[in-house]
């Protein structure tokens, strides 16, 4: 069966009898099919994560969803290598309320630590899984544990190989009934087969072939078209709807009002759309937004809530007896996940319960918040996850659900939600928030850093939806559910314990918070300060969330200390790391690239016509979550101010790599949708609302332009925990680029995108 | 509404619509064809890229009037995943895809220059894409299945 036939099947299959013919134990299966309420999956039980059918057929479940990274397939990965089945033999069930355990979101890079590392979800599952039909089948065979193997889907006897029993006949259509256990062992990754291979992705071919069916090709029976039309300002209300302006239109068309929510419904989806443009909605003044020009003074003039990651009681000792201070400001802009197409979900909801097919990075948090949105109980909600346009984080997904399943249930039929470009640009979205980062760097006598200030401003509004929080997303808030506000507190005095999540503390501290160090590097006195503002808009994950701001600042400022002080950028990071692991993975970066050791700029560059120049990041992700680095090789065009990025060299060591092809694929997606957030992404917007409401006007990179070439180096170390690895490269595109055109130039960019503009005023503001 | 005769995928139909719906609405809700998505409605990223009459359009802003009497090709026309065509060939072995949603812009105008000019060099090809979107940025590995498309048409 084609992964085509399977999708068809599962969603067919979502109305009523569920996925027959595949090994879900039939127990579930059967209550499923009855409907609600769902049955809870207990992440305890074996049975939540593996089914084995009597043919041998073996069917993985899992939390963590595929966006269109492949991480459905390694997945897949892990079941025939823990179980020892053959890959084709294997199924998978991702992200389903009704018959995969919560997982939470997926997302942070999260993937591999939840389901692959040591002691996590599915491993720890099929490793007990695998120990139970061992012991299942030396009580069959008489054979001791010890003398047993598995291989093939079978149980083996290691002195007499006629000694066998398959999986199917142990256990087959049966529930394993045992508990995962923290004792079974998993296999070693140096003994892996089937994880460590590039496997070709499975969805490629029906992608290309256009039969794929994503969320948005959910087509269910009865179904109806809706939209829905946003507030122009942010903070609009709704003053009066007038409904006979749409009562001619073709398509049925029902008019939704809920709060501030206002929506469409109509036969069609092209009726919907017209309905929706057509509609009168008259929404109540507000005050201007704060001005776009201004952002970067605004965030820092506003109330706020502080937090220290490191404090150092040290701090003004360091500044006072240092040889020289270095100070740097950098900026960064408000982005959007600009999917690229917009959001869609289709819901069901009737008779006090509801279906929900949703591109959603969480499908529990989403029917747990979605309960709390219809006022139906969360387990007469079942959300099923389908893959959608790339999301990058929390993009419209959970938004367009929430719409899809309100309108819904105004109908009383299901209906389906697509969002037009507009809405999806500036009404649907959590932003990436934009940031201001003060950088003070003091040097001691031995020429190295001795101190590193940090102090940086955010904005911040919503987030990821939860039950206690719906009004956390733009649909949620529209329906009157509260979104909770930044509270400004007192400046604490000191970090409560070191946790580098946002990648705010740089690379080279050690991190070190009540006697316990969490860093990287050598520098002992660091002192990390974030103040965090409301926000006008939405703001939540967008991919690489803070980390990515924090970097471009850290990495550009290492660099603008390393030839301030006249040194080589990598031997100048050097001297302040103390993990092999940092060190190595920008060495091997370094070796790619072939790496010419001397201090930036280059010399001999001349001031006028295209010159070039190499830069380089680095990154341990979230202080504990995989580690990177980009090298970037440059033009710069000093007439025009424009920057084409030739090469990136880049490395990654994330533990034992899975999917080699597979893991370059993200990188080198990661970085080139950096580089467009480097060089290209800002959400605008004028005194009411946002004017990014299109590609012409969010001018995100595109084909046309150069394409960079991509050499990646994969750090394949068995012997490691496994860590996150889609969001290394994407964090330090932006440093490994600004470093760069500092090689080519001796102008330094320090605000994000770097447009040719910003390029020309860097060049005229070098010395002379 | 009104009759409009076209040919899709080498199949006659006759489509009852609003002759100014974009024909991109008809070939996804009343044919339930996938290839073609709607990214942005304003031609502006090329998700919703089929071919009319040989021509890499937009569907998203064509009208169904205009598509009368025409031959339109959404990338299931070009082959399955059994039977790939050796474009979709291509990208299946330089795993040139993410999420995939941008893949019938990306290949329909891609192979509408490359055919036309199977001599392009790498920089041509991109040149040739110009105003395609890929918001996962796949690029990289969608030019390369590109030169190699190129290759094979040259021998």
């Amino acid at each position: 069966m084609t992964i085509q036939e399977f999708d068809r099947r599962g969603f067919l299959k979502g109305l009523g009898v569920l996925i027959a013919g595949y090994s879900v134990n039939a127990e579930l299966t059967a209550q499923t099919a009855a409907g609600p309420p769902y049955p809870v999956i207990a992440p305890a039980q074996v049975d939540s994560w593996v089914a084995i059918a009597s043919d041998g057929s073996v069917t993985g479940l899992t939390g963590k969803c595929d966006f269109g990274q492949g991480f459905g397939l390694v997945q897949k990965q892990l079941v025939a290598e823990e179980l020892g089945v053959p890959f084709d033999r294997v199924r998978m069930i991702i992200c389903d309320t009704a018959f995969t355990p919560d997982q939470g979101v997926s997302s942070g890079s999260l993937g591999h630590p939840a389901n692959f590392s040591r002691n996590s979800g599915l491993r720890q599952a099929l490793a007990t899984a695998r120990e139970t039909l061992v012991r299942m089948a030396s009580e069959q065979l008489n054979v001791p544990v010890d003398d047993l193997t598995v291989d093939n889907g079978m149980v083996i006897s290691t002195r007499d190989a006629s000694k066998r029993i398959s999986y199917g006949t142990l256990i087959g259509n049966q529930r394993f009934a045992a508990t995962v256990s923290n004792r079974a062992i998993p296999r070693d990754p140096e003994t892996y087969k089937v994880l460590g291979r590039s496997i070709p992705r499975e969805d490629i071919p029906f992608k290309v072939d256009g039969t794929f069916e994503y969320v948005h090709h959910v087509r269910v029976p009865g179904m109806l078209h809706g939209r829905v039309v946003r507030p122009p300002s942010p903070d609009a209300k709704v003053v009066s709807v007038d409904e006979a302006s749409v009562s001619r239109l073709p398509g049925n068309v029902r008019v939704v009002v809920k709060g501030d929510f206002v929506g469409v419904v109509a036969d069609g989806q092209w009726q919907a759309i017209r309905a929706a443009e057509t509609l009168k909605v008259n929404w109540s003044n507000v005050a201007p937004l704060p001005k776009f020009e201004n952002i970067h003074e605004y965030v820092k003039a506003q109330p706020s809530r502080d937090n220290y990651i490191v404090r150092a009681a040290d701090m003004d000792e360091k500044f006072a007896s240092a040889r020289r201070v270095i100070t740097a400001a950098y900026k960064h802009p408000y982005q959007m996940h600009g999917s690229l197409g917009t959001s869609c979900a289709v819901a069901d909801v009737r008779d006090g319960s509801a279906t929900i097919w949703s591109a959603t990075q969480g499908v529990y948090p989403q029917r747990d918040s979605v309960a709390v949105v219809l006022g139906i109980p969360a387990n007469r909600i079942r959300v099923i996850h389908k893959e959608g346009s790339g999301c990058y984080g929390i993009n419209g997904a959970d938004t367009v659900s929430y719409d899809a399943a309100l309108l819904s249930q105004a109908v009383g039929k299901p209906v389906r939600v697509q969002l037009s470009r507009k809405d999806e640009n500036t009404g649907a979205e959590n932003y990436g928030p934009a940031y201001v980062i003060n950088l003070k760097a003091a040097i001691g006598d031995d020429g190295l850093i001795s101190a590193w200030d940090y102090e940086g401003w955010t904005l911040s509004k919503g987030g990821r939806p939860n039950a206690a929080n719906p009004g956390n997303i733009p649909t949620g808030a529209l329906v009157g559910r509260p979104t909770p506000p930044v509270v400004p507190t007192a400046t604490p005095t000191v970090a409560a314990a070191f946790n580098n999540n946002s990648n705010a503390a740089s690379a080279y501290g050690t991190g070190c918070v009540g006697g316990a160090c969490g860093g990287t590097g050598r520098i002992r006195s660091e002192r990390v300060l974030v103040h965090t503002i409301q926000s006008p808009f939405f703001t939540g994950p967008l991919r690489s969330p803070n980390r990515l701001q924090n970097s471009f600042a850290n990495e550009s400022f290492m660099d603008e200390v390393a030839s301030a002080l006249g040194h080589d950028p990598l031997i100048f990071r050097r001297m302040h790391l103390s993990d092999p692991r940092m060190i190595d993975v920008m060495h091997e970066a370094a070796v790619a690239a072939k790496w010419e050791s001397r201090p930036s700029p280059k010399r001999g560059n001349p001031r006028t016509g295209v010159v070039t120049g190499r830069g380089m990041a680095i990154l341990l992700y979230e202080g504990d979550n995989g580690y990177s680095c980009v090298i970037a090789e440059v033009d710069v065009n000093q007439a025009s101010g424009a920057i084409v990025v030739k090469k990136f060299y880049q490395s990654q060591d994330s533990g034992p790599v899975s999917n080699p092809d597979g893991l370059k694929n993200q990188m080198e997606g990661g970085t080139l949708q950096g580089m467009s957030r480097a060089m290209r992404e800002e959400v605008r917007w004028d005194d009411f609302g946002v004017t990014s409401v299109d590609w012409r006007r969010y001018n995100a990179f595109r084909f046309g332009e150069f394409v960079p070439e991509f050499v990646n180096v994969l750090l394949d170390r068995k012997g490691e925990t496994q860590m996150g690895a889609g969001e290394g490269t994407i964090t330090i595109a932006a440093a490994a680029i600004a470093n760069a055109v500092f090689d080519a130039t001796g102008a330094r960019l320090r605000e994000v995108p770097f447009t040719p503009d910003r390029v020309l005023a860097a060049l005229r503001a070098r010395p002379a | 509404m009104a009759e409009i005769k076209l040919t899709v995928n080498g199949v006659a139909h006759t489509a009852a619509v609003d002759p100014e719906m974009p024909l991109l609405f008809y070939l996804m809700d009343d044919l339930k064809l996938n290839g073609p998505k709607f990214g942005c409605g304003l031609a502006q990223c090329g998700a919703c890229t089929v071919m009319v009459n040989g021509e890499a359009t937009r569907s998203c802003t064509y009208p169904c009037s205009e598509a009368a009497g025409k031959s339109v090709m959404t990338i299931e026309g070009l082959g399955t995943a059994e039977k790939p065509h050796p474009l979709q060939q291509m990208f299946i072995e330089e795993q040139a895809v993410q999420c995939g949603f941008c893949i019938s812009g990306v290949m329909l105008h891609g192979k509408e220059f490359v055919d036309k000019n199977p001599r392009a060099t790498r920089d041509e090809i991109i040149a040739g894409l110009n105003g395609v979107m890929c918001r996962c940025y796949a690029h990289a590995r969608m030019v390369r299945a590109l030169e190699r498309y190129a290759e094979g048409l040259r021998t």
